[in-house]
């Protein structure tokens, strides 16, 4: 059979030497070890001064895109709600009014968007579905909070802001490849929507 | 000198004894949590303060703020006495260390200890007999079987290691030929140290200073992980604080009796020749203590983050089985060379 390990030992029941058994060789041994961490740089993250930085997948909370002319880009085609494993997610539409082109992209527009961020596993599931790329995963944390209520985010924060400088980076998930799989016609998902296309 | 002079000189003196002992268990908490950390390549407590230097305040601030729990069915009397021993016993002993030579101010010698008996050695000893007074006592009131284990453990222990601990200092004294402390520091010039003629007696003086001091790996009477803190499981508050603020101050004062009985006190080896004023030659002395006083503490740290807990009967087997016979043999072979050298 293979060994599980490449650092078993046979464990011998011999007597230990004189000087094995002074053990002052062995503390003394023991002594060097820990002097040698003692000098050893620390592996410490010092937290709210010093930050570890996210790895480029890392999924966090969630948030609604406008395009370019600030308009929103959800049409609460429902894609996300249905795609999302955890169902965290609800939405209602509405019809857009005459005047309001600035504000929401297309007719339809999700009036109310509610994630309820307890419920979600943040597998980013929801931004695959999404058709519009609307809606990503950022490397922000969830605030903490005392009430479970507080946990449903609704669009006031979910919607990022109208003005340009504070728009929220999504340049990390949001690239030419994650665009062509989600229009590639091999893949079934995007079936309908290829066939959306021709 | 006259007698107005001589106490003030000497109650100054007791009150910068005391404070020192003080402020340096103060910081031996600290450095504690600090080496501890570096040798767990973690940073320790750097939040109160630059590098945490004011995490001793902010413990005491914590440890005084605590509420005071007596348990009902102890003994409230004893149950106070405890600590108060404990405390107690741990600064007296600094009262019979030499900090130094003597100063000369105004034509006036100013020894730096507060007193010399001529019996220090043993007055030390004396004095570590009634610290286990402090641990049993204060064990034994909690009326808890941890705690009453914890106080068993801590007396069985320290009666077993002293007596290794006052063979080792015969065989010293038999060298040294005086009790007193200041006599043997006087004697430790240039390189002259105990340790050179006393290796073996050092040795063991040092793991019976470990036991006396309860630390790792002697430290059965806590034992956090199998006693819950042992003798002092049902103390809270100063009380508590006491207790473990008493054992700095015991491994503080260890450290300069060590200092002083083994490595030369505050005699360092060339000073003669750079040809100093007596005074600075004094003052420097007193640094090279606090010197090697700091290496020793520093060092009780480095065991303590090294060497893993004895079992109990292990530890029992070492204190009867081995130190007391090797220091008898200590003793003989001191005598031997004694009797060869001066013959």
């Amino acid at each position: 059979m293979q060994a599980l390990t490449t650092r078993s030992k046979v464990a011998v029941n011999k007597k230990m030497t004189f000087v094995e058994r002074l053990y002052i060789p062995a503390i003394l041994g023991g002594l060097r070890i820990t002097l040698n961490h003692f000098f050893k740089k620390k592996v410490t993250i010092s937290y709210p001064e010093e930050k570890r930085e996210f790895a480029p997948v890392f999924r966090g909370q969630h948030v609604l895109k406008r395009d370019e002319n600030g308009a929103e880009r959800c049409t609460a085609c429902g894609l996300c709600a249905v795609a999302c494993p955890a169902e965290a997610i609800t939405m209602v539409a509405a019809e857009r009014k005459p005047g309001e082109e600035n504000l929401y992209r297309e007719e339809k527009y999700a009036s109310v968007y509610e994630i309820n961020m307890l419920r979600c596993i943040f597998c980013g599931l929801c931004e695959e579905a999404c058709p519009k790329e609307a809606i990503f995963l950022t490397d922000r944390m969830v605030d903490t909070d005392y009430v479970r209520n507080n946990f449903i985010y609704g669009k006031d924060k979910l919607v990022e802001p109208m003005d340009k400088d504070k728009r929220i980076d999504v340049s990390k998930r949001e690239t030419t490849e994650t665009r062509e799989f989600k229009t590639h016609p091999g893949y079934a998902h995007n079936k309908l929507y290829t066939k959306s296309l021709k | 000198m006259s007698i107005s002079l001589f106490i003030i000189y000497k109650v100054v003196l007791v009150v910068v004894v005391f404070l020192i002992s003080l402020f340096i268990a103060m910081y031996s908490t600290y450095a504690e949590r600090k080496v501890a950390a570096f040798m767990q390549d973690r940073l320790g407590p750097n939040r109160a303060g630059p590098f945490g230097i004011l995490q001793p305040v902010a413990d005491g601030v914590k440890m005084f703020m605590k509420e005071e729990i007596i348990p009902q069915v102890s003994n409230k009397f004893l149950f106070i006495l405890g600590p108060s021993i404990a405390m107690f016993t741990s600064c007296i002993t600094g009262a019979v260390v030499p900090w130094g030579t003597s100063l000369h101010i105004g034509g006036h010698e100013f020894a730096l200890q507060v007193t010399d008996i001529n019996i220090g050695i043993l007055y030390v000893m004396a004095i570590t007999s009634i610290g286990v007074y402090g641990i049993m006592i204060g064990g034994w009131a909690s009326n808890n079987k941890y705690s009453l284990l914890g106080a068993l453990r801590a007396s069985s222990q320290m009666i077993s290691y002293e007596i290794a601990m006052g063979l080792a200092i015969i065989a010293l004294v038999m060298t040294t030929g005086t009790l007193s402390l200041k006599g043997i520091a006087a004697q430790q010039t240039g390189w002259h140290w105990n340790v050179f003629y006393q290796p073996l007696g050092f040795l063991i003086f040092l793991i019976c200073a470990f036991a006396e001091t309860n630390r790792t790996p002697f430290d059965l009477p806590e034992s956090d992980s199998e006693l819950i803190g042992g003798y002092h499981t049902e103390y809270s508050s100063m009380k508590l604080g006491f207790y473990l603020f008493a054992e700095y101050i015991n491994m503080f004062i260890s450290s300069a009796i060590m200092s002083t009985l083994y490595f030369g006190g505050y005699n360092m080896p060339f000073i003669g020749r750079l040809g100093l004023s007596p005074n600075l030659a004094a003052i420097l002395g007193i640094v090279f203590l606090f010197a090697k006083i700091f290496f020793f503490i520093f060092f009780f740290m480095w065991v303590r983050w090294t060497v893993p807990r004895f079992r109990f009967d292990q530890l029992m087997n070492l204190g009867w089985k081995i130190l007391i016979p090797l220091s008898i043999f200590n003793v003989a072979i001191t005598g031997f060379f004694i009797l060869l050298l001066h013959k």
